[in-house]
């Protein structure tokens, strides 16, 4: 019993992970119509920098967790003004092209100048140990992410489904041009919300930094299961996405644990999932199909 | 108050308005009828905004508004009842009824909207794509007026409503007017259409064939019906 919890456990803090960025993927792709290729490499460069600052300025994790996302956040909407926005009028191609191509700059720009190798990132001050909740000793560092993503995700939650700005987030993402009809720019949104999903991005690289090995590939690594996490819950779906993410964290550890015997089986089983989704509902478990144009 | 010169649209290489010229006075309703096709909904869309191939002359209390974003029309008082009742499956009710900001002088607050369409006030939590047909219709019609617009451009209000409906559909147009607003209505019954309005412009292949009054199109419905094919 306490190894299924422990998995369970671990699983729901992958999962945070693959929320958190998921959630990103999912309000981007939502306004802007852009799947975000890079949004592992603002990951990776959300763990870099809290290694970096820690390292050669001796700025602390909880500094980090706030400097982190803003600084990635404002690089996005810099971003999104200087060449993201030219994509909407281009066939679906250069999507590919440009964010996959920043994707390769970044990574090998943190490569030049710091190497490949992993780097160590101690765990912050009075997040060390475990707690005992009576089924086997947790590590405190992970229950702390484990709440920390779920606060997250439930504010994201609020804000979309209960104040004004999310309601215009979300008439925007449904039918642009109807909401321009009513008298909203609906092309106001477009850069704070690219920031805003880039800043989870980059939040997430630093939750993962003392618990991950810091180093320029971490996210390629990563974005691929995020992925298929975003195919499953419905490809611009926020609650899609989060489930999802959740749901394959699991997925994946019970996998792991369980399945260990068949390993052809339990490091696929995520796109094994994402097939058998796609064959039972093309959009999604919560995406809607797209209306025809 | 709407003044429309030698406008014309364009699908790609296809032209679906040539040289359109109209104008609707302040507190008019006006319908253009046509057959399908004839360039009816591009027209609205070309005064809305929303279609991009476009060329001529628009203008709004004297000032054009040609080169004008959606949004910043919509701000100047237009009022925009898509033909597809342009429901929003992610937003309750409520939220469809208070997403456009209030844009003219006499803007329906949201009790005298849920006064007038009880349906609307018992389901104002459900998202509106779960709400009927009419109801939809009722809440399209019902946001512009919250939104207090004074000139409402209507895409065909009464298609596949109960008869009952399309009188209440009237009764609301007819009201509305009587408060001093504009309406610019593309509609195929030509029985509603006479009850409302005060003229018509008759639309084929892209041009404004003939503009009648109610008098002349109850006196050649007949032909008129025969033209449209219904």
């Amino acid at each position: 019993m306490s190894g299924f919890a422990q998995n369970t456990f671990n699983g729901l803090v992958s999962g945070a992970f693959y929320a958190l960025l998921a959630l990103g993927l999912a309000v981007i792709f939502g306004m802007l119509r852009v799947v975000n290729f890079a949004h592992g490499a603002f990951y990776m460069l959300g763990a870099f920098g809290a290694y970096v600052l820690l390292t050669e300025a001796g700025v602390p994790f909880w500094a980090a967790l706030v400097i982190m996302p803003v600084g990635l956040g404002l690089l996005g909407m810099a971003l999104e003004r200087a060449v993201i926005h030219r994509l909407t009028k281009l066939d679906p191609l250069y999507n590919f092209l440009l964010t996959f191509g920043l994707t390769l700059i970044l990574q090998d720009l943190v490569k030049l100048r710091y190497g490949v190798q992993s780097s160590p990132y101690a765990t912050p001050s009075g997040l060390s140990g475990t707690v005992n909740f009576g089924l086997f000793d947790f590590p405190t560092y992970r229950v702390f992410i484990l709440g920390f993503a779920v606060l997250l995700c439930v504010a994201v939650w609020w804000v979309l489904t209960r104040t004004r700005i999310g309601m215009v987030v979300r008439a925007s993402t449904e039918r642009p041009d109807l909401t321009r009809a009513f008298g909203i720019d609906v092309g106001r949104w477009v850069t704070p919300v690219f920031g805003f999903g880039i800043g989870l991005a980059g939040l997430a690289g630093v939750l993962a930094a003392p618990m991950r090995a810091v180093n320029p590939l971490m996210g390629a690594d990563l974005i691929i299961v995020v992925f298929a996490v975003v195919v499953i819950g419905g490809l611009g779906s926020i609650f899609g996405s989060v489930a999802a993410g959740f749901g394959i964290g699991l997925v994946q550890a019970w996998g792991e644990a369980y399945l260990s015997h068949f390993p052809i089986v339990s490091q696929t089983i995520v796109f094994i999932v994402m097939a058998g989704v796609l064959l039972w509902r093309p959009a999604g478990l919560f995406g809607r199909e797209e209306a025809p144009a | 108050m709407l003044r429309i010169e030698n406008l014309s649209a364009f699908y790609g290489e296809a032209q679906v308005l040539r040289d359109v010229s109209l104008q609707v006075s302040a507190g008019e309703v006006v319908t253009l009828v046509g057959r399908n096709g004839a360039g009816k909904s591009t027209l609205l869309r070309c005064v809305m905004g929303l279609h991009p191939g476009q060329r001529g002359t628009v203008e709004l209390d004297g000032r054009d508004i040609g080169r004008l974003p959606a949004h910043k029309r919509a701000r100047l008082g237009l009022g925009w009842v898509p033909d597809d009742r342009g429901s929003y499956a992610t937003l309750t009710v409520t939220e469809n009824l208070t997403l456009p900001p209030t844009v003219g002088p006499d803007p329906w607050s949201l009790q005298r909207v849920y006064d007038a369409f009880p349906a609307l006030y018992t389901r104002r939590d459900s998202a509106a794509t779960m709400l009927s047909g009419g109801e939809q219709q009722m809440l399209a019609l019902a946001r512009v007026l919250r939104m207090g617009a004074r000139l409402l451009l209507c895409d065909e209000p009464t298609e596949g409503l109960s008869p009952l409906l399309v009188q209440q559909v009237g009764d609301l147009l007819r009201e509305a007017k009587q408060h001093g607003v504009t309406v610019l209505l593309v509609e195929q019954n030509l029985h509603f259409a006479t009850g409302v309005a005060d003229r018509h412009y008759l639309l084929a292949e892209g041009r404004v064939a003939e503009a009648m009054d109610n008098s002349e199109v109850r006196s050649r419905e007949r032909e008129l019906l025969a033209y449209l094919g219904i």
